[in-house]
């Protein structure tokens, strides 16, 4: 399990503080990272930029069967949320009742706890979502 | 006076939203809850979620703190987190809350243990380093996921919870006059290593250790300042139940109007190095400007921090966006059997 060390570290900024990209050419802002803009190519230049925290539930699901390593955290919810700028990020919705979570419901992007290796191996932290208030 | 300038530049503390009752803690071990609770003075506790832990506490604080002070993250020269429920044994939690936070990696870093202390200890290391000019601002968090033996008596009041303050100059919320500490070697609660709970020494835990020395260090400090109980407007007693803090404010002079604001313990339960932090922050969402704000810590092993603060001017623009009073007031409840999972205390959980 511990082959997934190099990738949750580098992924720290995006999963810590939702660090995007933005385009220096066309301004589109883009969600996780990037490397080349797909609207300018050549052309673009993408630079790191910081999502905004809070956007809007654009559609959601409940799971009740949970991916590896999720299994005991069922039923939980997974949301696609719009930001502002127009990116969708998918995260999980935590704290909430159920009847609570609907479309367009404002979230607000909260610290915690993604994954753990077992009882020895590394935490993984980042960003999930809750109602905003 | 410290210098006479460096005081606290922004706050924030965090409250999970889970709740269990004292009286559903006892139905499973065959109490009255409700009457173990009313004699600890701590009707129910906050309970982290199952993805919450004492890093995850200290980063919401902290991010409530640097939002509301409006300081700018590259600024922070220092992070000290203390805990006694750090989520690694050996990696600090101080990294990720850096990270988290935005901070730029040019600053030192360290988690800090005093039991329940360990949190004031890290303001008054950050009041060192910005009155010596050694840092800019620094950033003391107490953050716990405190534990309790299943059916100890602590397992009614370990609660999970934080608190971050910042320390610099220019514009202070509220001024840090004096700070001062008495600490002693008394074994009245310990977790050896590898232990999953701690072990405490029943009634040793209150005359010898809690009351000596909170009000030891608090009388010393009155004394430093010149001041009596009736020289401030809130008091904030580290307060691992809700009994203790009240007996020895009073035994001080303070009356229960002064330590109203800030006693969070009887609605969250005892968040261990948030405890007198999480009080302090209360008081922050409430004081004005010329209030003066009585603070000791309590440690178990065993020491106290205490601190005499003014409030500024400036305490009108940087109040917390998130009021710990409302962040007590949005609960939900949950069973011992949620809560047990919440906690890992099923083995096999991680
Ligand atoms: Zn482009």
């Amino acid at each position: 399990m511990r082959d997934a060390l190099p990738l949750v570290w580098r992924e720290i900024p995006e999963r810590y503080n939702l660090i995007g990209s933005t385009c220096e050419n066309c301004k589109q802002e883009f969600f996780p990272q990037r490397l080349i803009c797909p609207n300018c190519r050549r052309k673009g230049n993408l630079v790191p930029k910081k999502m905004p925290d809070e956007g809007k539930i654009f559609s959601f699901t409940q799971v009740h069967s949970g991916a590896k390593g999720f299994e005991n955290e069922t039923p939980y919810t997974l949301a696609i949320v719009e930001m502002p700028n127009g990116v969708r990020v998918l995260g999980h919705i935590v704290d909430a009742q159920p009847e609570k979570i609907e479309i367009g419901t404002k979230v607000k992007a909260v610290f915690r706890r993604i994954f753990a290796e077992g009882e020895e191996g590394i935490i993984a932290y980042g960003f999930k979502f809750k109602v905003a208030d | 006076m410290v210098n006479g300038k460096v005081g606290i530049v922004g706050y924030g503390a965090y409250v999970p939203r889970y709740r269990i009752t004292a009286e559903e803690i006892g139905k499973v071990w065959n109490k009255d809850g409700k009457r173990t609770g009313a004699s600890l003075g701590v009707s129910e506790k906050a309970v982290a979620a199952w993805d919450e832990d004492s890093a995850t506490i200290a980063v919401q604080a902290s991010r409530t703190a640097i939002e509301s002070g409006r300081i700018n993250p590259n600024d922070i020269g220092a992070i000290f987190i203390g805990s006694e429920s750090k989520p690694y044994a050996v990696k600090p939690t101080a990294t990720i809350v850096a990270e988290a936070c935005g901070c730029s990696g040019n600053l030192t870093a360290a988690d800090f243990e005093f039991a329940c202390k360990a949190g004031t200890a890290g303001i008054q290391a950050c009041i060192g380093m910005v009155a010596s000019g050694m840092i800019k601002v620094g950033l003391a968090v107490g953050s716990d996921t405190a534990q309790g033996r299943p059916n100890d008596a602590l397992e009614f009041t370990a609660a999970s919870g934080g608190a971050a303050m910042l320390i610099g100059e220019g514009e202070p919320l509220a001024l840090i006059n004096q700070t001062l500490s008495y600490t002693t070697d008394t074994p009245d609660f310990w977790r050896r290593q590898h232990a999953e709970f701690p072990t405490h020494a029943g009634r040793f835990t209150g005359e010898p250790a809690y009351f000596k020395h909170v009000s030891t260090a608090s009388k010393r400090l009155m004394e430093k300042v010149g001041t009596t109980a009736k020289d401030y407007t809130h008091a904030v007693f580290h307060q691992p139940n809700g009994k203790f803090p009240v007996k020895v404010g009073m035994d001080l002079g303070f009356d229960k109007k002064q330590l109203e604001a800030g006693l969070v313990t009887p609605l969250i339960g005892n968040t261990y190095s948030g405890a007198s932090m999480v009080g302090l922050a209360a008081v922050l969402d409430v004081a004005k400007e010329g209030d003066r704000i009585f603070v000791c810590s309590y440690g178990s092993g065993a020491g106290s921090d205490a601190f005499d603060i003014t409030v500024t001017k400036y305490i009108e623009g940087k109040r917390a966006k998130t009021p710990v009073r409302r962040m007590i007031e949005d609960k939900e409840y949950v069973s011992y059997a949620t809560y047990a999972k919440f906690r890992k205390k099923i083995k096999d959980l991680e």
